[in-house]
């Protein structure tokens, strides 16, 4: 997306663009959660990375070692050096099941899975297929987790799968979130907090998981609460690139500290960082990282010309739901401003409604994937929906003692 | 509202919304109010989970074990049932939250 956009920016002839990944192909990672309940095939969320750069890029399909911010040069894991003059950080997260007791066990991908990885995915609709039913528990990790919403997205599109199947009173379906509710923010809590009873969703909160006993099938707490599974759909504690850490640039999550408004890295003022691998309080959705593209090109141009970094970004997030049965809710939110009512992408037009479970909206989320490998990956910006919040149409009334 | 005879401003939740306005009487009220009894230890952390918050980390179990000032184990002692809502709440910080 960032080379994208910079390839129209920059002159050709002062400015060379690199792109470094070690891969060649490249996930639409939204897709995954689709990928258990046959709703996409893994041939929906996979394209070549090759496809999606202008030709003027050069590009280098190998590993990072290491940023060496003070000679501004990386190195490459084939011992080749890259000097930069500004460097974007772009490097996402992944999970890290290690990090809890019991997680990766000879039981990962027979009873204990993950969904946030093509793999897991894949495993995932492979044992959905021929599963029998029992208890099965979504669960999260700690956050900061991407895509935040996508566990209780799970947790509906199951209720769905298992009620078509004709095996929904075979399956007793829990989420647990070390969170104080699957909803933790007043107006979506006292809006929302229906579907949960309305789909048969036991809730436990507060929980933060201490280990996984593959041998009794439970998960444990620090605080002694323990909860029974059959089938553990996890999502495992969410980290940074190791590159970030051997880089010396990361938090204790090998998240890059980031300045929030700016989306400049703290470490080097010619450093930038885009997407899940800041620190942001921002939500690690894929909208975010397009909402921060459009400030930091400016930004990055600024910074070339010698100029004042002045645009910044808002902590602007936007993401469809899905609750099931051919319908989704929708999202808009910022720094500042928690989910509301309203209209969406035009002030009290819509056609999206914010914060209610509609077929339109479940529409739109299918539509996105379009819109993602056509317009978000080539950098075309998305009609009616600037990357800072609009408040038009949405309904900021507070809500007090409805809790 | 009123807490600890001081008009402070609170959300929905009971949850301070300006940790300028923060005493340690009105910390000790809620703290009554959320069934957590403070200790010395229990001071350290909130003072530990408000530099935090001052510094725009957010807070996290993880964090809060690696912080050198207590461990997992002992948090949950120190504020039962979801220690990191409770101990927020005493601290004057808002609540830890996804993004629904």
């Amino acid at each position: 997306m960032m080379a994208n956009v910079l390839a129209k920016k920059l002159p050709k002839k002062e400015w060379e663009i690199c792109v470094v990944d070690q891969h060649k192909t490249h996930y639409y990672q939204p897709g995954f959660l689709f990928l258990p309940f046959d709703i996409y095939q893994p041939e929906d969320v996979i394209k070549p990375i090759d496809d999606f750069l202008p030709k003027r890029v050069n590009r280098i399909v190998e590993s990072i070692d290491r940023v060496d911010p003070k000679t501004n040069q990386v190195l490459l894991e084939n011992g080749d050096l890259i000097a930069y003059d500004v460097l974007v950080i772009a490097t996402g997260c992944n999970i890290a099941p290690e990090e809890v007791e019991g997680m990766m066990s000879d039981k990962w991908y027979k009873e204990v899975f993950d969904f946030y990885t093509y793999d897991g995915a894949c495993a995932l609709r492979k044992k959905l297929q021929t599963w029998k039913g029992g208890k099965l528990v979504v669960h999260i990790t700690e956050m900061p987790i991407k895509c935040p919403v996508a566990p209780l997205e799970f947790a509906f599109l199951a209720d769905a799968f298992f009620t078509e199947k004709g095996m929904r009173d075979k399956v007793e379906i829990t989420f647990v979130t070390p969170l104080s509710g699957a909803f933790t923010k007043p107006v979506a809590s006292n809006k929302l907090s229906y579907l949960l009873k309305e789909k048969n969703i036991n809730i436990v909160a507060d929980f933060a998981i201490e280990k996984v006993d593959n041998e009794t099938r439970k998960i444990h707490d620090y605080g002694g609460k323990e909860v029974e599974y059959d089938l553990l759909v996890t999502v495992p504690t969410n980290m940074g690139d190791p590159m970030v850490e051997r880089s010396g640039l990361g938090d204790d999550l090998n998240y890059v500290p980031t300045d929030k408004c700016t989306l400049q890295s703290k470490a080097a003022e010619n450093i930038f960082v885009i997407g899940d691998a800041t620190n942001l309080p921002a939500s690690k959705a894929g909208s975010v990282a397009h909402f921060e593209a459009d400030v930091l090109v400016e930004n990055i141009l600024h910074f070339i010309e010698g100029k004042p970094i002045i645009y910044e970004f808002d902590g602007h997030s936007n993401c469809f739901i899905e609750t099931g049965h051919g319908k989704a809710l929708l999202i808009d939110f910022n720094y500042t401003h928690e989910p509301v009512e309203g209209t969406f992408p035009m002030g009290g037009v819509g056609p999206l409604k914010l914060l209610k479970e509609t077929r339109m909206n479940h529409m739109g989320k299918l539509a996105f994937r379009w819109v993602y490998w056509n317009m978000l990956l080539k950098g075309l910006p998305i009609p009616f929906v600037p990357a800072t919040m609009s408040l038009a149409g949405k309904d900021f009334t507070p809500i007090e003692n409805e809790l | 509202m009123t807490i600890a005879g001081q008009e402070v401003s609170v959300n929905a939740e009971g949850y301070l919304t300006d940790l300028n306005q923060w005493t340690k009487e009105i910390s000790l009220e809620i703290a009554q109010q959320e069934e957590v009894t403070m200790t010395e230890k229990g001071w350290e952390v909130i003072a530990w989970i408000q530099e935090q918050y001052r510094n725009e980390i957010p807070l996290t179990i993880r964090k809060v074990g690696k912080s050198g000032v207590t461990d997992i184990k002992e948090f949950y002692a120190l504020f039962p049932n979801g220690p990191l809502k409770k101990a927020s709440k005493i601290a004057g910080i808002p609540k830890p939250v996804s993004c629904i």
